[in-house]
């Protein structure tokens, strides 16, 4: 067994956890901690803490006061961005972690939320940054290139922080990079959208998993796969209970074109966490699914994943899907020269 | 020799524990040399963090070696160590994983001394005099030593936890001390450090076994150390000491309320002073007079 798989087992399979070793147990802290996923395995584990060893307690417990901290400052910035943009007049729509912390879902579950994602229409776009810059956020980025990246190419405003409080919010007006080859419909995402809390909306059930889909498999190259895939399991065991969901989430796949995507993630996470799925939604597996598994596979005992090939490889796959090969070549040549400049010493 | 079976220590500071590891032997040579009077396994085999130091390529463990740091908690980008500084680089990866990881306690950048159940917290800068003195301390006055790098706050008392590493040394502070305490609780002397030359002095065997044993918080002083300066001192409002204790703690902000209350339980419990020295002398004459103040 893989150290990753530890962790696996340990999510899908709480109860798992009785029977670690010490050695485990050290692998599960380590790998958990590097996929930003010892929260979750601590909030799994709440059954079982009489039975686990002492000094897995104190790294689970800690972890879990971790995440609490988290959940309650990313609630205070969902209130904070609510007020800010109560008066924009556009539908404002909560993304990944905030969006299940905001409507109570089992993917919240000590998960670590960082930056608060919203989605809002593209034409609100200059209304909805104006109203932040006027509520105390400011431009995290002064990078004149990085400004130009985020405008021109991506699917979101550059990130903004607050000044006081620190934190990041990064404002979408659609689910891809406007470079990537796949063109979902940003309309019709926001058409999905479902009330909630605060005057505040999530997108629809198979428009959620949807964006997740794409994280996982289209957006980048795997990293954080293991987490994306968590949240995958948990959004598509907790959506599956909608009566006509698979049918509705095969269809809405069709529409933003990310019925591929969509199959790899479900396969993975079934491979990953033994999620149910639908045989003609899963498909088959393929050549990246393998190279995903090598990587969702590669960290050892310390959490570390060694730089392998097959990761190179999902690396350059995960920009050539983002852009056209020439703009690909000059943006990872800026890339590395401004880590050569930015190396520090200690 | 594969990665499996790297020269390893598992090290307990404290309510801490690390597995330091790296390929280069003398790396671990030189850690159990320094932390020879440190428990060595953790009860159950689980600890808390890894702290390896590793080639920095892998053609970098023959040819010209050095090493870079990967832990739970990583560093920045950051250039990579000579061997000869490697125990160092293991070093600042545990003050890491302490500061940027560790919410058991209020992490804050102080030296703390402890003498019958009550101890003092040594807060400011850089340079300010806090190794130097929590040494003395240790070294002249026959204090418990509980550590000169970070402070550990309670979270539901007002009680200071030990957390007693190796105290760090910088440049003059090295000779003072050479001449008070004995040879063999020193480390090597490591020069051209970002901060100068560093030499490691081992705490007094007694703090070390004591480690586990918190200690009531009495007295909160911020040494200042001026060349030539005549000694004074100052009392600090709670505010005033507010500021300082939070500017200087690397996790109270992110532990919220519970951080919030920790940090001010310790002040509403320990009267706080700033004091200006420009002496060793002087400043345990000051450090005493506020003891007998605050303890009488």
């Amino acid at each position: 067994m893989t150290p990753p798989a530890i962790l696996h087992r340990a999510l899908a399979a709480p109860e798992s956890m009785r029977g670690l070793s010490a050695d485990d147990w050290n692998a599960l802290i380590r790998v958990g901690r590097a996929e930003r996923l010892l929260g979750t395995v601590a909030a799994r584990a709440a059954p079982l803490w009489e039975a686990l060893p002492e000094g897995a307690l104190t790294c689970l417990a800690e972890e879990r006061d971790l995440t609490r901290g988290d959940h309650l400052a990313a609630g205070w910035e969902i209130n904070r961005a609510a007020l800010a943009l109560k008066n924009v007049g556009c539908p404002v729509i909560l993304m990944k972690g905030s969006a299940y912390l905001h409507t109570g879902l089992a993917a919240a579950e000590g998960r670590r939320i960082g930056d608060l994602d919203i989605l809002v229409p593209r034409a609100a776009l200059p209304a909805v940054e104006a109203a932040l810059l006027a509520h105390g956020w400011i431009q995290a980025k002064e990078n004149a290139y990085d400004d130009h990246y985020y405008r021109t190419w991506m699917h979101e405003l550059p990130p903004m922080v607050h000044k006081e409080r620190g934190g990041v919010i990064d404002v979408h007006h659609t689910i891809l990079p406007l470079t990537a080859r796949l063109k979902p419909d940003a309309g019709a995402l926001i058409e999905s959208r479902v009330a909630v809390a605060d005057g505040l909306f999530v997108l629809g059930p198979a428009e959620m998993l949807l964006h997740s889909a794409a994280h996982v498999a289209y957006d980048g190259e795997f990293e954080g796969g293991t987490r994306n895939l968590w949240d995958i399991h948990c959004l598509a065991s907790d959506f599956a209970r909608i009566e006509g969901f698979w049918d509705g989430l095969a269809a809405a796949a069709e529409q933003h074109q990310l019925r591929t995507p969509l199959s790899r993630a479900l396969r993975l996470a079934r491979r990953l966490y033994g999620t149910d799925v639908p045989e003609t939604l899963a498909g088959r597996m393929d050549i990246v699914d393998r190279l995903a598994l090598r990587k969702l596979h590669g960290r050892d005992r310390f959490g570390h994943q060694g730089a392998k090939l097959s990761d190179r490889l999902l690396y350059i796959r995960g920009h050539w899907l983002r852009m056209p090969p020439l703009m690909l070549a000059q943006h990872l040549a800026r890339k590395a020269l401004r880590r050569k400049a930015q190396a520090q010493p200690v | 020799m594969i990665a499996d079976h790297w020269p390893s220590r598992t090290l307990r500071i404290g309510p801490a524990s690390f597995h330091l590891r790296s390929p280069f032997r003398r790396v671990i040579d030189e850690v159990n040399a320094l932390y020879r009077d440190y428990p060595a396994a953790t009860n159950d085999g689980i600890y808390d963090y890894a702290v390896n130091a590793v080639p920095s390529s892998p053609l970098r463990r023959w040819i010209k070696p050095n090493l870079r740091l990967e832990c739970d908690f990583e560093p920045f980008d950051t250039l990579p160590l000579p061997v000869e500084l490697g125990m160092l680089g293991l070093e600042m990866g545990m003050n890491l994983q302490m500061a940027v990881g560790y919410r058991r306690h209020v992490v804050v950048h102080a030296a703390s001394s402890a003498e019958g159940g009550k101890a003092a917290l040594l807060i400011g800068d850089s340079g300010a005099g806090k190794s130097t003195l929590s040494a003395l301390l240790a070294y002249r006055e026959g204090w418990r030593h509980l550590g000169d790098e970070f402070a550990l706050l309670d979270l539901h008392a007002p009680l200071l936890h030990p957390f007693p590493r190796p105290i760090s040394l910088k440049n003059a502070s090295i000779s003072t001390m050479e001449a008070r305490a004995p040879t063999d609780r020193f480390g090597p002397v490591l020069e051209g450090t970002v901060k100068g030359t560093i030499r490691h002095l081992l705490p007094p065997a007694a703090a070390i076994d004591a480690m586990q044993t918190p200690a009531e918080i009495a007295l909160v002083v911020a040494p200042h150390f001026r060349e030539n300066a005549a000694p004074a001192w100052r009392p600090m409002t709670r505010t005033e000491t507010y500021v300082r204790l939070a500017a200087s703690s690397t996790n109270q902000a992110l532990m919220g309320e519970a951080g919030f209350e920790a940090v001010w339980r310790c002040l509403a419990h320990a009267p706080a002073f700033d004091i200006i020295y420009g002496s060793s002398d002087d400043a345990l004459e000051l450090f005493e007079t506020l003891w007998r103040k605050v303890t009488a």
